[in-house]
């Protein structure tokens, strides 16, 4: 396994909403007591299912409950066995699910309100992203004007699957204040489940979806760009979170041949898709889609064609790796270096502020 | 270098293009507004046959949405997959870095000069009163 730099910034983990009632003093009146009156025990996405190998690695895993639910427990299985300088939370909730824009607005206020009281108070290596209502744009950017103060916000959180491409310029009001406010996208695996997962219709099986999120991250990144949000947003940076990256080569070659061809469709796109990629959007570590052996991911890198794109992650508490090995073999220490601590610090304007 | 006459003027109006071989290579000729520009009729790409290429303008934007819209009929794109071409320079507008198709020069010369020599009329009779297209190679 290649050696983590000591001060690493894990740039992908996950503390859980232990249930709702821990959201209550966060909540309004009207929707605490629409908790109880309407029995919500449970809002948690079906995305990552409690008891699926993949969403808690074993070792991690508590007796009963969530993982990753409270502070002490993050920092000890989380932040100190890798010598985490910090670490941001992307807090992973039902919140998008919803169907009414006032109550996602509402649970998303709750959720980084205790994102702030129980996690940043109480963990100074801690960072987050701004959990925003999809479901309607204004609010979403209220939301983010609202959280944006405290630095400790590095980003805002999108799903990668909602109601419609990224690209389209309804979002756009979400880029400008990100811009506005130095905030990164972070655009996370999951999906709002307004639409089928696929582009094909409804899986039987959890294999599928979680497999099909590449597929998702792919439409989302062609959108973007061939959309122009990186020709309006020149200084937006996009990280997409838990996508994988071993499909980035193949799918830039194949999007920068139909551009060749289809350039005067979108002449806003005035680079070629991989220059774009290189200069507006990075992808998180893990999950490390594996290639058989070290040569292979070393010429995958090749192909990628920069040092600078990937940002270390465990993605913690979900099953990516064993122990502490959390870079794949076969890294030099340059490109660990660069991985761990130099393209985070590059990527997040937020974490030169606060960190130093 | 010498001067090769590939056809007379009016064989290639005004829009019009004329496919033409020059010391064996094969030369698309353009006429845009009266002038004459020569392109190898082989897109660097794939080899597709640039002088059945769609001509049409440039779109350009300075932002999402806009299609600035100029230089009607001086672009070409490649019959076989669409790439862009300035018909006066060669260069790419998908790849300009790397991607350029090569250029000859084209004149106008009347028949009168042409006699005179020294030109080159590989493959049409020249009289005095005709108009020529000569290409440079």
């Amino acid at each position: 396994m290649t050696a983590l730099p000591e001060g690493a910034i894990d740039c992908d983990i996950h503390p859980s909403v232990p249930s709702v009632q821990a959201l209550m003093p966060y909540l309004e009146d009207h929707w605490r007591e629409q908790v109880v009156m309407r029995g919500i025990d449970e809002l948690n996405s079906i995305s990552y299912p409690l008891n699926s190998p993949l969403t808690c690695r074993a070792d991690w895993k508590p007796a009963s409950g969530r993982p990753a639910a409270d502070v002490a427990t993050v920092a000890r299985q989380a932040l100190d066995p890798f010598r985490t300088s910090v670490a941001i939370a992307n807090c992973l909730y039902g919140v998008q699910l919803l169907f009414s824009e006032d109550m996602g607005a509402a649970f998303a206020r709750a959720v980084n309100d205790w994102m702030v009281k129980e996690w940043l108070d109480k963990e100074p290596r801690l960072r987050a992203s701004i959990v925003v209502p999809t479901q309607n744009v204004e609010m979403a950017v209220d939301e983010i004007n609202r959280c944006a103060a405290d630095k400790r916000f590095v980003q805002v959180l999108l799903l990668v699957s909602g109601d419609t491409p990224l690209g389209r310029r309804h979002h756009w009001p979400i880029y400008a204040a990100c811009e506005k406010h130095g905030l990164a996208v972070g655009i996370h695996a999951g999906s709002s489940y307004h639409n089928p997962p696929t582009p094909v219709g409804w899986p039987s099986y959890y294999t599928e979806d979680y497999v099909g999120q590449a597929q998702a991250f792919q439409t989302q990144l062609t959108s973007m760009i061939c959309e122009g949000v990186f020709t309006k947003f020149p200084h937006l940076k996009v990280v997409l979170l838990e996508s994988g990256f071993t499909w980035l080569p193949a799918h830039l070659w194949r999007l920068t041949k139909y551009w060749r061809g289809l350039r005067m469709e979108i002449p806003w796109v005035d680079r070629a898709p991989g220059d774009i990629v290189r200069s507006n959007v990075r992808f998180s570590l893990q999950p490390v889609d594996g290639p058989p052996d070290q040569e292979s991911l070393l010429k995958l890198f090749d192909h990628m064609q920069s040092d600078e794109l990937l940002l270390f992650s465990t993605d913690y508490p979900h099953h990516q790796f064993d122990g502490n090995a959390a870079l794949p073999n076969g890294l030099s220490a340059e490109l660990a270096r660069k991985i761990a601590i130099d393209n985070p610090r590059a990527t997040y304007a937020r974490l030169m502020e606060t960190v130093g | 270098m010498s001067r090769h006459v590939v056809a007379t003027a009016q064989e290639i109006p005004e829009g019009g293009r004329k496919l033409v071989t020059v010391r064996g290579r094969p030369i698309a000729i353009f006429n845009l507004k009266g002038e004459y520009f020569g392109m190898l009729n082989r897109c660097p790409h794939q080899g597709g046959p640039m002088c059945e290429g769609l001509i049409t303008g440039l779109r350009e934007a300075k932002q999402p949405g806009e299609y600035l819209y100029s230089r009607k009929g001086e672009i070409v794109r490649c019959p076989w997959h669409g790439w862009e071409f300035d018909i006066k320079t060669g260069q790419s507008y998908v790849d300009p870095d790397k991607t350029r198709i090569r250029t000859y020069p084209v004149e106008v010369e009347a028949g009168a000069a042409v006699v005179n020599g020294p030109y080159v009329a590989e493959t049409i009779p020249v009289s005095v009163e005709e108009q020529y297209v000569v290409v440079e190679m």
